[in-house]
């Protein structure tokens, strides 16, 4: 579609054309002209010298960087491995026939949702006196696994309901329901919300920064406020902000090709609307920060 | 989710087919991959940046001693098992404890006083592995045998002993200021009415600023670093702390910051070591005492911290409690 | 219970710290989402790009990341503030992108024959927008901002560490009075349930009423 055909104003005629232009041209200038002050600013504060740079050169220090990245990754993927069966487990509870089960894992779960990711971390960290990066991981999975448990949830509620009963009806016991007809259905559909979800998680890595796990962000501010090189502040956010962006990106372009792909495919039909059903809960996935 | 049939959906991003944003993404992550491949591939230069302020010319070394005379201390048994001592420090106050990012290697008194006991519990420098504690963390990892012991401005006092112990004390500092060069209004800290001061959030130092300065507008950073960066680019007024500390950031850039008026506290460092072992601690007293007698201690003060231009006093009376 | 009545004047001045810390940066976060939103549908293509870039710069920047960039970063051109208008700017300007996405969507919600009926009638692109659209989006937009809000409020908490007085930071004081550790988070805890809690009645209550008013 282009954008001539939006529905929400008329195919430009010549004048509205020149106003859009003008409009246009404004915009223009007023984004030159913020882009050519910052720029300003960086050459008069004399951000590009070689020695603002040069800590970069050094292997030291990039191995240092990669150390970095290479803990937020741990950090990522040692999340990511608990907080899915955390989900899934807490998924199962609150779908559980036993009230009690359904109670407790209901509390566990809007609790945790309810809190800063941040006072979990911190609780961990400072009260219970762990180690960073299990504070950190601890704190990580306890939010999003419950985040996730709720994703699970509304993507085995939105199989339709004849697959319940059809499997029930062929003699299926309640486990076997759940694991031949309900989840590998809402799995395909549940794929794409599941990775923004990761999104999220990814981007909270950052937050080991606050207790002094060793992560990205701390290598850069190693580097950023040493006064041997200068204070190359502005040359580490340069580097490391397109990384953690590029990664958060590759994350997301992951969960639209998966996401394509369940939509074309017809054996995920079925869940499609989990998306919806996630906003049914109140807390889209996407608006999970 | 349907794009075809929106209103808003033609706008900006959203609009391009979905076939060449996933090309476009393609290409952004390959040559992402590349740059990081080029970094891991390590086409950097070995050593290190050129450090500022005074270098020593060289640095003392400590004569190793044979130590398996020394019994009665289970951190000590544990570290010969291990075949090398765990000392934890800091990493960001230059000429006290420093780690360089590009070597690793980490630098200044309180390294060199952690060298001189290992020295006398018979470990040679090589054998000797510092780790990073923040200052929060220091008790807990005492506490739960991260590190053998720690020599990182540590401060002597009442409720810190009821959770670990103390060999020393090897050094007296007190709190001071560090303001910009060019700044003339503030003096000592009776100067600080409205001004902006920066502190370890939670630290001694801050704490003493709240309590007795209460006019000061107070900052608090998990680490100094961050309060010298603020201070150089004039976000806050002040940085306070131990004198020690604030005259290591002073002599790296002596153009940008001095170290004003008097010492308003009294902050006897010790090494810090886990709270039953006094076996440990006694063993670290002598050879404290013993370095203070031979020379070491003033060697190691002048090839560190005197660099910036303070002469080196006389050690303090060790204090075995 | 002594933790808290003991410490009530630092944990209340906290709490007091978060809500302001959240209700400025919430305006700040709609003015700017809506604005951003409605770059983003405009006709005119810089604005546009402007929108999209915004939108995708700041959603995938680490918060953490973004308050380091302000506190540490601006002073670096000479821009000086306090630490709360900081915290302000990075809590806003970051919310502002998931404001404007949810924007999005809602827009997205009204069947496009309502645009092009609006059109029918004469109606420029600010009156489809502002008659039309924007109050049928409002329906189902409630919801989504909700939660935007939500994680806003919670996001605060980031703000203690970067010297900003707010209910997480006062563990520290607490602490070091020497009162229990546990029940120091305890009650933090409940300060945020209570904020965030209202925050998601306060929006459910208006969805009802919006819903009601169909």
């Amino acid at each position: 579609m282009t954008v001539e055909s939006s529905a929400l104003y008329d195919i430009p005629g010549p004048k509205a054309l020149a106003r859009h232009r003008l409009y246009g041209g404004i915009a223009l200038l007023l984004i030159a002209a913020v882009i050519g002050w910052v720029v300003y600013m960086l050459f008069h504060t004399e951000q590009f010298t070689y020695e603002k740079w040069m800590a970069f050169e050094y292997r030291g220090v990039q191995e240092l960087l990669l150390r970095g990245l290479g803990n937020t990754l741990k950090a990522f993927g040692l999340t990511v491995l608990f907080a899915l069966p955390f989900g899934a487990l807490f998924a199962a509870g609150r779908l559980s026939d036993h009230r009690a089960v359904r109670w407790f894992s209901t509390l566990v779960v809007e609790f945790f949702r309810a809190m800063p990711v941040l006072v979990m971390i911190f609780f961990v960290f400072v009260a219970l006196k762990v180690q960073p990066l299990w504070a950190l991981v601890t704190g990580l999975v306890l939010y999003n696994g419950s985040v996730l448990a709720e994703v699970f949830r509304a993507g085995v509620l939105a199989v339709p309901k004849g697959q319940r009963e059809a499997a029930y009806a062929l003699g299926l016991r309640k486990t076997q329901v759940m694991a031949y007809v309900l989840v590998p259905q809402a799995n395909r559909a549940m794929l794409p919300v599941i990775i923004s979800q990761l999104v999220v998680a990814l981007k909270d890595t950052s937050l080991g920064f606050l207790i002094t796990y060793e992560e990205f962000l701390h290598a850069g501010k190693l580097i950023a406020t040493n006064l041997d090189y200068d204070l190359p502040f502005i040359p580490v956010v340069m580097v490391i902000t397109p990384i953690y962006i590029g990664m958060c990106l590759l994350l997301s372009w992951l969960a639209r090709t998966v996401e394509r792909r369940s939509r074309r495919s017809p054996a995920a039909q079925g869940g499609a609307p989990v998306a919806g059903a996630g906003v049914a809960t109140g807390l889209p996935p996407s608006a999970q920060q | 989710m349907n794009r075809e049939t929106t209103l808003g959906g033609p706008a900006g991003e959203s609009g391009a087919p979905a076939g060449a944003r996933g090309r476009r993404a393609g290409k952004f992550l390959l040559v992402a991959a590349l740059l990081l491949a080029a970094l891991a591939a390590g086409c950097g230069k070995a050593g290190t940046p050129p450090p500022k302020g005074p270098q020593p010319s060289a640095l003392p070394s400590y004569q190793v001693q044979d130590a398996s005379a020394i019994t009665g201390s289970p951190t000590l048994d544990a570290a010969r098992n291990r075949g090398h001592l765990v000392v934890g420090v800091k990493e960001d106050q230059p000429y006290l404890g420093q780690k360089n990012p590009a070597t690793g290697e980490y630098s200044g008194f309180d390294i060199e006083i952690a060298k001189m006991l290992g020295a006398s519990l018979g470990f040679p420098p090589d054998k000797i592995q510092f780790k990073t504690i923040a200052s929060a963390n220091r008790e807990t990892a005492l506490q739960n045998g991260q590190v053998d012991y720690y020599v990182g401005t540590y401060t002597i006092n009442d409720n810190r002993k009821k959770l670990v112990g103390f060999a020393g004390p090897y050094f007296v500092a007190g709190q001071s200021l560090l303001v910009r060069k060019n700044d003339n209004t503030i003096h000592g800290p009776e100067d600080l009415d409205g001004k902006t001061v920066c502190s370890a959030a939670g630290s001694t130092p801050y704490q003493r600023i709240q309590s007795q300065y209460p006019k000061a507008k107070l900052i608090g950073y998990d680490t100094y670093s961050a309060c010298v960066d603020n201070l150089i680019t004039g976000q806050v007024d002040a940085v306070t702390t131990d004198n020690a500390i604030l005259l290591g950031y002073a002599a790296k850039v002596p153009d940008e910051l001095k170290v004003v008026g008097p010492l308003f506290s009294t902050e006897p460092y010790g090494v810090g070591v886990p709270k039953n072992d006094t076996g440990l601690r006694a063993t670290l007293n002598d050879a404290l005492e013993q370095h203070e007698q031979n020379g070491d201690w003033k060697r190691a003060f002048e090839a560190t911290l005197g660099l910036s231009g303070e002469p080196a006093p006389a050690p303090p009376q060790i204090n075995r409690y | 219970m002594k933790t808290l009545t003991d410490n009530w004047s630092t944990y209340w001045e906290g709490f007091l710290g978060t809500l302001s810390l959240f209700a400025v940066s919430a305006v700040l976060s709609l003015v700017l989402g809506v604005l951003v939103a409605s770059f983003r549908v405009s006709p005119v293509r810089p604005l546009r790009i402007f929108g999209a870039v915004w939108v995708t710069i700041l959603r995938n920047t680490p918060l953490t990341l973004l308050f380091f960039i302000v506190v540490l970063g601006l002073p670096r051109f000479d821009i000086t503030l306090p630490f709360y208008t900081f915290a302000v700017l990075a809590l806003g300007c970051y919310t502002s992108a998931f404001v404007c996405e949810a924007m999005r969507s809602g827009v997205n919600t009204v069947p496009t024959g309502q645009g092009e009926a609006a059109r029918s009638l004469g109606m420029s692109f600010g009156q489809t927008m502002g008659l039309v659209v924007l109050p049928q989006a409002y329906r189902s937009v409630v919801a989504p901002i909700g939660s935007v809000m939500i994680a806003l409020a919670k996001n605060t908490a980031i703000a203690g560490s970067f010297s900003v007085t707010e209910l997480l930071g006062t563990y520290r004081t607490i602490n070091e009075l020497g009162y229990s550790i546990v029940w120091t988070f305890v009650w933090i805890a409940v300060g945020y349930l209570i904020i965030t809690l209202t925050i998601s009645a306060v929006f459910n209550l208006l969805e009802r009423r919006v819903a009601v008013s169909r």
